[in-house]
């Protein structure tokens, strides 16, 4: 097997170009810098030619310095003669030079000015403003056709929803939530320790998780797993024309889509929560009697006597409140998606990353609000 | 069965170049096709037809090495390639070209870098020349110009064709086409033949091609195989035209003249 070269000799005719040997990108590839040197002086009334006797084999890689050669060439003037390539290598050539190339198609990638840029930022960002306000005018207007009965959905759909949203999440929010108390309760142990107070761990976390740790947990775990979901399943149905199946139907997306995501998910949030709540007092209570030889019972009625009924209707208002907030936004995203795979995957990024921060944002109001109203 | 569906596709004592030998097709224990045996000769544009639902996509999966052959197998040049390990597959993978239903272009690179990235893989090509080869693949499938759009903001017909650039770039010994005209008018289904034959001349490829397409079927194919949905086998097999014209198989007949020969 010999491996491939070019070469360039003139003659009488003009300058002939000599390729040679098996051409096959996926195993070498010739210096042609002598070539192109020689192509390069070339002037007007030259002529290129080819001689390809001995070429065994040849591929795209040949095309491609042929097709740089001959465009040297002809910015010189030269004339360019393909008698002497095999067949299929002119007519190869001659398809990639039929179709002329769009002009106006090529991109500019001109960067704008600064100005510029922060103008068309300013409006973008308040065309998004309005979106959001539409989105969510069109999302209460659809959540009263709800209620009064004339929302058109599935009921199957919306079981499945509260299905997947509620029993379907149990696992891990048992996990975080049981880990979350047991921390905690670590956290606490140390610094009580300090006062012989460790009862008081069972105030703590029966308190934190009440409050607020267990509705933040739940929602946090909730964004990332129910927010990002519904940003894909929306935008997906969008990418595949679904949603304009219904819009032609005379259904409105949102009330068959995001009416039933946003009730699934607010109705659960809050038994979530009251789980989470659980789970996290468990957690501490184990902490508490493996390091810190409480007993059971001590531990139980301490917490009991920690907790507030209006301390825990106010965790359970915050969930349903992060609840609606999770499904607002994933579904958001997922209704302005683009129409590629990649855009899917974007929506449940911005899902996750603005389901987030209007939590904790709306975890701040709370706490504010909450403080002024002496809860 | 009759004799009038089945000519041979291999000339006496030509080698194929793809071989398919009692090939079973199952899902579980749901059987798509049973005991298909044909041969693919080299340099051929070989039509996989059949009503819709009858395997033909499968059959270029199993034939690609993407699925594993209930039972019987697949061999090209002679030597088995189904059921090969993920590694033994790869290099083989080389040699075939594929061109999916809807293009299957990577949404999050623009026409060249789908075209470049087969190029990054196999060869050892610095990125200018990768680059330049690039624009050669979207030159001839008629996207000069194109090559720093993103498959988004083209159209359906040019995703297409963006595709096959993608599929040629390696110069594959074997063009895998699956549903060529699917979503396409004529015109540009037309041209996409017209571009397909001339890629097969020029690069002296094979190209398996599944489609109930008609017009390119009796424009492009040199030889073909009917697969029936009912009975799960190879009803006939021939050149597109000769089975038109020999072929007495009701189901062959009706699909090959779109029912309007049915009483003629």
């Amino acid at each position: 097997m010999t491996g491939p070269r070019i070469e360039a000799t003139r003659g009488p005719e003009g300058l002939t170009l000599t390729a040679s040997g098996q051409w096959d990108i996926e195993v070498a590839t010739p210096d042609a810098q002598a070539v192109e040197r020689a192509v390069t002086s070339l002037g007007p009334g030259d002529v290129l030619l080819y001689d390809t006797a001995d070429l065994e084999k040849w591929d795209s890689g040949l095309l491609a310095l042929l097709l740089r050669l001959e465009s040297i060439a002809s910015d010189r003037g030269a004339k360019v003669d393909r008698r002497g390539l095999p067949d299929g290598a002119g007519r190869l050539l001659a398809l990639a030079e039929s179709s002329p190339a769009r002009e106006d198609a090529r991109r500019s990638e001109e960067k704008a000015p600064v100005v510029d840029r922060v103008g068309t930022a300013a409006l973008d960002a308040i065309d998004e403003a309005e979106e959001s306000v539409t989105f969510l005018g069109e999302t209460t207007r659809a959540l009263g056709r709800f209620l009064t009965g004339r929302s058109r959905y599935r009921k199957r759909d919306l079981w499945l929803l509260v299905q997947q949203a509620g029993a379907g999440a149990l696992g891990i929010v048992s996990l975080v939530s049981f880990l979350l108390g047991a921390i905690l309760a670590f956290v606490g142990a140390v610094q009580l320790q300090q006062f012989g107070a460790t009862i008081y761990v069972a105030n703590l976390v029966g308190v934190a998780m009440a409050r607020d740790m267990g509705a933040l947990m739940t929602a946090i775990v909730m964004s990332g797993r129910s927010g990002a979901a519904y940003a894909a399943q929306l935008g997906s149905m969008k990418v595949n024309q679904e949603t304009d199946a219904l819009v032609t139907l005379g259904i409105s997306p949102v009330e068959f889509l995001v009416v039933p995501r946003v009730l699934a998910l607010s109705s659960m949030m809050p038994l979530l929560t009251l789980y989470s709540v659980l789970m996290g007092i468990a957690g501490g209570a184990l902490v508490g009697m493996a390091m810190l030889d409480l007993s059971l019972t001590t531990y139980w009625n301490q917490t009991l006597g920690a907790l507030s009924i209006t301390g825990l209707v106010g965790g359970l208002f915050k969930a349903l409140v992060y609840g609606v907030l999770i499904a607002l936004a994933g579904c958001r995203e997922g209704m302005r998606c683009g129409g590629s795979a990649s855009a899917v995957g974007d929506a449940a990024t911005a899902a996750v990353v603005s389901s987030i921060v209007a939590i904790i944002s709306a975890a701040g109001v709370f706490a504010w609000v909450f403080y002024v109203l002496g809860i | 069965m009759t004799d009038s569906c089945h000519e041979p596709t291999l000339q006496p004592g030509e080698a194929p170049h793809i071989e398919v030998r009692d090939l079973t097709m199952a899902f579980g224990d749901f059987v798509l096709q049973r005991d298909l045996s044909f041969s693919i000769p080299r340099n051929s544009i070989f039509v996989i037809m059949g009503g819709s639902g009858c395997g033909k996509s499968t059959l270029l999966r199993h034939i690609l090495g993407l699925l594993d052959p209930a039972a019987g197998s697949v061999l090209l040049d002679g030597s088995r390639i189904s059921g090969l390990e993920a590694d033994e597959r790869q290099a083989i993978m080389s040699r075939f070209g594929v061109l999916y239903q809807s293009g299957a272009l990577w949404s999050s690179m623009t026409l060249a870098e789908n075209v470049s990235l087969p190029l990054e893989e196999y060869t050892e090509l610095d990125a200018a020349e990768i680059r330049e080869i690039a624009i050669l693949k979207l030159a001839m499938v008629g996207l000069k110009g194109f090559e720093d759009y993103y498959p988004a903001e083209v159209s359906g017909g040019m995703q297409k064709r963006a595709g096959l650039a993608r599929a040629i770039a390696l110069d594959p010994e074997i063009l895998c086409i699956d549903e060529p005209s699917a979503g396409l008018d004529p015109i540009s289904s037309k041209r996409l033949d017209d571009l397909i034959q001339e890629l097969r001349d020029s690069l002296d490829t094979t190209v398996v091609m599944v489609t109930h397409e008609l017009p390119s079927i009796y424009a492009i194919g040199t030889d073909s195989i009917f697969l029936d949905a009912e009975t799960r086998t190879m009803i006939a097999s021939g050149p597109p035209n000769w089975l038109r014209d020999h072929c007495d198989h009701p189901t062959v007949r009706t699909f090959m003249t779109r029912g309007e020969g049915e009483d003629g």
